[in-house]
Formats: structure tokens, sequence, C-alpha cells
């Protein structure tokens, strides 16, 4: 299998993603208000702020698991009418993978699952070779380390093409040299016309990424109906 | 191999085989149901063959609700739902190809060891014919009312005691019809096909009905 | 009727409306019972027993439209979110549980002397007794889940399920009970009640009913100011941590 295959261009042909007014809410409290951005192809989101600020219900709100209880998301280029959520991957605190099966079937498993087009998706084979773990495929994920699980993870990004990233802390328990290889993926993904929206601590590697800071708390002492 | 729904279905059979047969527990936990019963009952075999088919039902429900409670559990726990969420293939389609996956690898073991358990019970061959027709015909439902409950309570501590308490009135008209089809084999004032139909009609519904409720009650988990 | 699906609004509404209910039920229930003990006949059967009648039967009709209650509450929870909606599904569950309880206690205290046994296997008694155990469990999902709005969910869904399963329910306890036993014995409510017994049935159930809402109102009341206490709980844990206040706020 080649390291490096020449990315197509992507089927779902996304041009660009608005985002307006957000608001997500979680226990009948408001944790996004007034929320936006826009990206257009190849370029990259990070979400900033201190721990609680609500990254992490931006992204999965962004992914669909939460309702949007206001605000507006508009996707721009032939991939209108499908969800958001169908166009992304969502790289979570979970691993979402299955401890009893090998990392080989995992991904094959999410191939099957979420891929929307079979053209330019890696093979499991290949996609566990990008992230370094050849040779570890055929043993049950239970056996694998931290790191190497999160390696895993990483993985479904290459074996169902998606245009949209949508990355909550994607670096934890991964080492120098893993973050330096995930940043070129993160990086020709972007080159191929792909979007990022990553919400983390660390640097990711991500040049002339666009900023959006959650902790400008605009501080309304205002309390809303307590019901 | 293809489709979603087929991997889907595969990945069920197969983690079930590496975790050490969920199918195979359930089978023994049915076993031992079945015979403590007589224990409990006294060894009088002309009593033991008139109640058989009511015992094995009573077993084969217990031993099908129990083994479901976690249906859902590990892929609340690993982050699999959320990705099931964003895949394009509908939730309710998810729902449906699980309990398929969990009917293959406990209901159809039970429903070959029920008239093997029956002769020690003393039963007639017809009504060991019916026992099993019926809880084949039956257990579908049972499967996909225990996945609502076990979609409500995913992800909650203690869930499985409270799943049953949630899903067991409901499964009434299935034991009733259940029990009723096995005795109408062995003669009895009614034909074995009255309530045979009617148990096919309530699985035919469950399946119809159970995934969209059960996945509603998966997308409420995060309200 | 919208501006009373505020809480506030809605505590305001409560709070007048509680007093009139509570004195309108307590006056049905005193003539209901007035009239169940001294002016309706006895029976020529059933004797004096048959005065149960007059708690088991409205007791049994409050246990069904609680759940119907229940189900538009739970409608309006699912449909269109309303915080008001998932305190009228909480407070509901436990009323009708006891509605039923009532209606199956009793009818064992009426079986006892007529049937000489303190439970029968009637297809009645048994269907009520789904419904109770079916409350029961909602009572459990709503006290193991945490989260009010996502337990208001849930619940929301069980009590659909439940409505599509209990005339399945029904008729199922009814075919097995005609199997099991060919000729049944309970003859209340036959077309054959007189005025004299028909009144007084009416009242109660008035008195009943209006005994209902009086109950549920305050327990929607405790369900909104539990919600504010919780509410501010959490507030107040916030506010223990300075950088978190302003989140805490919004």
């Amino acid at each position: 299998m080649p390291q490096h295959q020449s990315r197509q261009p992507d089927p779902l042909n996304l041009k660009g993603i608005l985002a307006q007014c957000l608001r997500v809410e979680r226990g009948g409290r408001a944790i996004i208000r007034d929320i936006g951005f826009e990206l257009g192809a190849g370029e990259a989101l990070l979400v900033l702020g201190r721990n609680g600020a609500g990254k992490s219900t931006l992204l999965r709100a962004l992914a669909g698991l939460l309702p949007l209880r206001g605000g507006e998301i508009r996707l721009d280029g032939s991939a209108v009418g499908t969800p958001l959520a169908e166009l992304a991957h969502y790289v979570g605190h979970s691993d979402g993978l299955k401890a009893a099966l090998t990392a080989l079937e995992n991904l094959a498993f999410w191939s099957r699952m979420l891929s929307q087009a079979p053209d330019g998706a890696l093979s499991p084979q290949a996609a566990l070779q990008k992230v370094g773990l050849a040779r570890v495929g055929d043993f049950p994920v239970a056996y694998l380390s931290a790191g190497q699980k999160r390696r895993v993870a990483l993985a479904r990004l290459f074996v169902a093409p998606r245009p949209i990233w949508l990355l909550d802390e994607p670096a934890t328990a991964l080492d120098v040299g893993s973050q330096e290889v995930f940043a070129q993926s993160m990086a020709a993904h972007r080159a191929s016309g792909g979007f990022i929206i990553a919400a983390t601590h660390a640097p990711l590697g991500l040049v002339d990424a666009k900023e959006l800071r959650l902790d400008v708390a605009k501080p309304t002492q205002g309390m809303e109906s307590a019901a | 191999m293809n489709s979603p729904l087929a991997a889907l279905f595969w990945r069920e059979l197969r983690i079930a085989r590496s975790i050490g047969g969920g199918g195979a527990m359930g089978v023994v936990f049915f076993l031992i149901l079945v015979s403590l019963t007589p224990f409990a009952i006294g060894p009088d075999l002309n009593l033991l063959s008139r109640i058989g088919p009511a015992i094995l039902w009573i077993a084969a429900l217990l031993a099908t609700l129990l083994g479901l409670d976690r249906l859902f559990q590990g892929d609340a726990d690993d982050g699999s739902l959320d990705l099931f969420m964003m895949s394009s293939t509908p939730m309710e389609l998810v729902v449906l190809v699980k309990c398929a996956a969990h009917w293959t690898l406990t209901a159809l073991p039970l429903i070959a060891a029920a008239p093997l358990l029956g002769l020690t019970l003393g039963m007639e061959p017809a009504s060991l014919a019916g026992v099993a027709a019926s809880l084949f015909a039956g257990t579908p439902a049972l499967t996909l009312l225990g996945a609502i409950g076990a979609a409500l309570t995913a992800g909650l501590r203690r869930g499985g005691l409270l799943m049953a308490v949630l899903i067991l009135p409901l499964t009434t008209p299935i034991l009733i019809f259940g029990v009723a089809s096995a005795a109408a084999a062995s003669g009895g004032t009614v034909p074995f096909h009255t309530p045979f139909l009617i148990l096919c009609g309530l699985s035919l519904m469950a399946i119809a009905g159970a995934p969209f409720a059960a996945a509603a009650a998966l997308r409420a988990r995060e309200a | 009727m919208l501006k009373y699906a505020n809480p506030t609004n809605f505590l305001a509404l409560a709070a007048r409306l509680i007093p009139w209910l509570a004195a309108a039920a307590g006056i049905a229930l005193a003539v209901g019972l007035y009239l169940t003990f001294f002016v309706a006949p006895d029976d020529y059967q059933q004797g004096s027993s048959v005065k149960i009648m007059y708690l088991h039967v409205p007791a049994a009709w409050l246990g069904m439209m609680c759940y119907m209650v229940m189900t538009s509450a739970a409608l309006g929870t699912l449909v269109w979110r309303h915080p008001l909606a998932d305190a009228a599904q909480k407070a509901a569950a436990p009323l009708g549980a006891a509605f039923t309880l009532v209606c199956l206690v009793t009818g064992s205290l009426w079986g006892k002397p007529m049937w000489g046994t303190w439970w029968v296997w009637d297809a009645r008694l048994t269907s009520v007794l789904v419904l109770f155990l079916i409350y029961l469990g909602l009572i459990g999902l709503w006290q193991t889940i945490e989260e009010p709005a996502q337990a208001a969910r849930a619940a929301a869904i069980l009590t659909l399920v439940g409505v599509v399963n209990i005339p399945i329910i029904k008729f199922s306890v009814d075919w097995w009970n005609t199997l099991h036993q060919p000729s049944s014995v309970f003859r209340l409510g036959g077309p054959s009640i007189s005025a004299s017994m028909l009144w007084p049935l009416l009242i109660m159930a008035l008195g009943f009913t209006l005994l209902f809402f009086t109950l549920h109102l305050m327990a929607i009341r405790n369900e909104i100011l539990r919600r504010r206490l919780r509410r501010l709980s959490i507030m107040a844990a916030a506010a223990e941590d300075p950088e978190m206040t302003a989140e805490a706020a919004q």
C-alpha cells in the first residue's frame, strides 16, 4: 500500500459552512449563545476557551448529537440538503472502538457504517499504516495502549472520507511524533478542500486557523426564568 | 457484508462471540430457571406437564429480558452510539438490526433448548412443538419491547432492574397468547391458530413500532 | 391560555385556583359520601357492601383519566419541549398510581364478602393491576434519571409506548379471562343501574375529579419550585468558583 494516496476531489463538493447565532442548552441552561463562524474550503477553526466554556458542547451540537435551540447552519455546495452530521467525522473523548474486536475489524466496520462514497477511502490496513500502527491491526483493541487506541480512532477519518472533521481534543494521549503525523494529515485534508473544526488546549499545528473564543463571556447577570 | 446493516449484524455477532457467548449464558440461565421450578412445585410429573408451557414461557421471558439490559450500554459507553447517530443509516434501522442480532444469539438457542427441557417436564410431543413454535413467534416481540427499555435505561447505573420493571408489565399480552398457543397445541377448547396468529401479530406490531420508540429514547439521552 | 404556559404565570394561576378547587372537591366529596351512606339503597344481593362501589368505580375512572392527562403532557414534552408539560407528567404519575391502588384495594375489600376471597383474577382487576405496575415503572424511571429534562423525555416515550399497549393488554386480559373463567361473577355497572345509585356515583366521580385536579396543580407547583431550587443550587455551587460565575449566570 502506498504511503501517500493522492486524495480525490471531494465527491460531496462542499464549499463553505456558515453558522449564525447558534444556541445550545444543557440542563435548561444556555451553554452556547450567539456563536457564529464562517469557513471556506480548506479552512480550519480552532474553538478556544477554558474548561466548561462549552467547547465540547459546541462540537457535539455541530455533530448533531445535541439539539440546536437557535440559530442556523448553512452549507454551500452540492451537499446542500444533507445534514452536517452526515458530512462530518466526530472524534470526541471516547474512541468508538470495541475492545473485543481487532483494530482492523473496528475500522472495517466504521468504514461501512460511515462511508458516503467509496472513492477516496483508504482501506483499513492503509489507514492503520498512515497512523503508524500497521503491525497491530490484528490485535484486539483491548490490548492497545491509550495512545494507540486514539490513533486507531483517528484512522477512522481516513477509511470513510467526509469533508468536515470535528475534533474534540484530538491530541489527547498522542506522543509528539504521532502529533506531527496527525498535523500532516490535517494539512493534507485541508489542501484537498476539507474543513477542520477543533476544540483544543494544545497547539495542533494548524497553520492560518481561524479562532473562535468561547470565554469572551458577556457578563449578563440577569437570570432567565428558572424553570 | 457490504451494506452498513449487514456489517452491523456481523459486528454484533462477533462481539458476542469474543466476549464469551452472551447467548450461551442466556440458555444456561433458562436451564437453571426451568430446573428450579420442580424444586419449588414438587416432582409431580402430571402437574409439571400441565404447567410446562407456562414454566418454559416465564423462563424464556426472563432470560430474554435480563440479557437485554446491556443492548445499548456498550455502545453508549464507548461512543459508538454517537457515531451511529452521525451515519446516514437511520437509528431505527440500527435498533432493528441490533435486535435481530441479539435475537439470533439469545432467543434462537433458547427456542432450540425449550423442547429438550420440556421433555424433562414430561410434556407431550404436540405440546413441545407448540412451545417451540410459540416461542419462535413471540420472542421477537419480547426482544423489541426489551430494546425500548434498554434504550430508556442506557447510561443509567442500576439500569438492569429498572428496565425489567418498565417492560415486564407490557409483556403481558405476549405471555398470555404465547402460553395459550403452546397449550392449545396439545388440545383444548381453542384452535391453535387463534392465539398463535395473534401472537404473530403482536410480534409484527413490535417490529413495526418499537424501533421508533427505542431510537427516540436513544436520541433523548441528551436533551 | 398560552400566557399560563410561562411557569411564573402558572404559579400565580395555581395559587388562585387551588383554594377554590380544594373547596369544591371537599363539598362534592362530602355530598357524595352523604348520599352514598344515607340515601343510596342497599343492593338486595350485596347488602351494604355495594357502597364500596361508590369509591371503587370513580377511582378506576380517575386511574385511567390520569393516564390520559399524562399522555397529553407527554406529547407536550416531546413536541413542544415545554417544562410545564414535564412537570405535569411527573406530577400525574404518583396520583395515577394512588387512584389505581385505591381501586385495587376497594375491589379487594368488596371481593372478600362477595366472592369469599381477597383477590380474584378477574379481567378488570387484572387489567388495573397491570396499569398500576406501569405507573410504578414510570415513577421508578422519574426517580432514576437525575437530569429533569432528560427524565421527562424518557418518561414521555414510555408513557406513549404504554398508551399503545394498554388497549392490547386490556384485550388480551379479557381474552385470557374468558378462556379461564367462563362465567364472571362481576355484575357491577350493569345497564340496569337505578337513578338512586347513579346520582351518588356521579357526584362521587365529580368529587374525585376535582380532588385530582387540586392535587395535580399542587404537585405541578411543587415540581416547578423543586426545579428552581435545583437550578439555584447549581448556580450557588458554580458561584463558589469565581471563574465560573459568569458562565453560571448565562
